[in-house]
């Protein structure tokens, strides 16, 4: 045996028994995590988990978070041309929840290791994906009332059963977002509601929005579920309850009485009622130009982008000044305390 | 693009609502800021939109401590085993009044 050999035989020892305290570790680790899904219970930050479930999550999560943000700008455009105060009022406090939703998403994805200022350069880069509804155009004002009834009843119907997810950051931020967007939904739907027992210029407005938005709200669910890679998995970790066609099933069921008390119709000539199933049976949806759209092709893709950089970069100046506003104010503190002594 | 004062690399607080007079504050979720005054009245922004609260706390994350999750055991089974800390545990004095 050479000395070299002497010298690295006990090192490659002490390399295998961290190697198998580590696999024990990994092995009881995955033991506890698999009892505490197996028993519905919560995943917390600092348990041992799967590196697949915590990458699927950050995914996940930061995906969402996304979707809130970049889903300010189709609305955040119409708050100066909303038609009164009161609806100008409404359309800011929902802006502001949906960034609130946004913040309270990052903060959650944050509890999996994944640094905040990460996520917003994903997205600044146009790395990270959203939603593919927000890259659709609100042409008119019907179009804020479609996507409130529209996008945010779907986002609804995908959201409750995610307060049950299996990770508890995740779970409890769906439970704060979900109190907030039940207001989003109405207030969608009664401007619907206006307009559609206004003007019969009005109510074609109304028609024509509930037209272009049913068919990418649906779409909101995902791919069909034979063409869903990720949601066994999911549904198998407790992250996701539901297939994306139960939810979309459940969320088609929920509009026709709803479309009905608007005085309005849903553009599928398919719809109707399924005695035999007891759910409506619907027509197929476009989805190669779902997929097109989750490529970063959407009419809006790359302008929703554009504006987000833009905001971030001429918003600094106000993150600067609140770093200068609270150095300033320690400075004073700690003069103050000189002078007290 | 990415500058010191970029929200992200500030502290992370922990924020702590009381939803109303007499109960205790519960942890409602966290935020970034620059210092505590911004963090108060960022969390009263962000957490207390509709009425949720009386009064809010923020922490520093890092100032936290914490229990080991994996020793989770270790650490809270000598509460059981204790039945005679229950007052359910004392079954002699069922059906006189007001004991």
């Amino acid at each position: 045996m050479s000395p070299e050999n002497h010298q690295h035989a006990p090192l490659h020892l002490a390399d295998e028994a961290d190697a198998a305290a580590a696999l024990a570790e990994a092995e009881a680790g995955q033991n506890r995590f698999d009892e505490i899904i197996a028993e519905d219970s919560r995943i917390e930050p600092r348990d041992w988990m799967p590196e697949s479930y915590r990458k699927s999550l950050v995914r996940q999560v930061s995906q969402h978070a996304h979707s809130e943000i970049i889903g300010m700008q189709p609305e955040g455009n119409w708050i100066s041309r909303a038609p009164s105060l009161k609806r100008k009022s409404i359309l800011m406090a929902k802006v502001q929840d949906e960034a609130g939703h946004g913040l309270y998403l990052y903060s959650a994805a944050e509890t999996l290791g994944r640094p905040r200022e990460e996520m917003y350069d994903q997205l600044y880069s146009g790395k990270a994906k959203y939603s593919s509804i927000f890259n659709y155009p609100a042409r008119t004002w019907a179009d804020i009332g479609a996507i409130g009834w529209l996008v945010d009843g779907a986002a609804i119907v995908n959201q409750v059963p995610l307060c049950r997810a299996s990770y508890g950051p995740y779970g409890r931020a769906m439970v704060r977002i979900c109190k907030e967007e039940s207001f989003h939904q109405r207030q969608g739907w009664e401007i619907l509601y206006s307009l559609s027992h206004g003007t019969e210029a009005q109510h074609q407005m109304a028609q024509d929005a509930v037209n272009r938005f049913y068919g990418p709200a649906l779409q909101m669910f995902g791919p069909p579920d034979g063409d869903s890679p990720n949601s066994q998995q999911s549904m198998a970790w407790k992250i996701k309850r539901f297939t994306n066609d139960e939810l979309r099933q459940r969320f088609v069921d929920m509009l026709v009485p709803q479309v009905e008390a608007l005085g309005l119709t849903l553009p599928d000539p398919e719809l109707k009622w399924n005695e035999e199933r007891g759910h409506y049976d619907f027509g197929d949806l476009d989805w190669d130009e779902f997929f097109a759209v989750i490529k970063g092709n959407g009419p809006l893709s790359r302008q929703r982008l554009e504006h987000y950089r833009k905001a971030r970069d001429e918003g600094a100046w106000v993150r600067e000044a609140a770093v200068a506003y609270a150095n300033r104010q320690s400075q004073e503190q700690d003069q103050a305390a000189l002078i007290g002594a | 693009m990415t500058s010191s004062a970029d929200s992200s690399s500030w502290p992370l607080w922990e924020v702590f609502i009381r939803s109303s007079r007499g109960l205790s504050h519960v942890h409602a979720g966290s935020l970034h800021a620059p210092d505590a005054t911004m963090a108060i009245r960022n969390a009263r922004d962000l957490y207390t939109r509709r009425n949720e609260g009386t009064s809010v706390w923020v922490v520093p994350a890092e100032a936290i401590m914490a229990s080991d999750p994996d020793s989770k055991g270790a650490y809270f089974e000598s509460a059981q085993g204790k039945s005679y800390r229950h007052a359910t545990y004392y079954t002699q004095s069922e059906g006189v009044k007001h004991l």
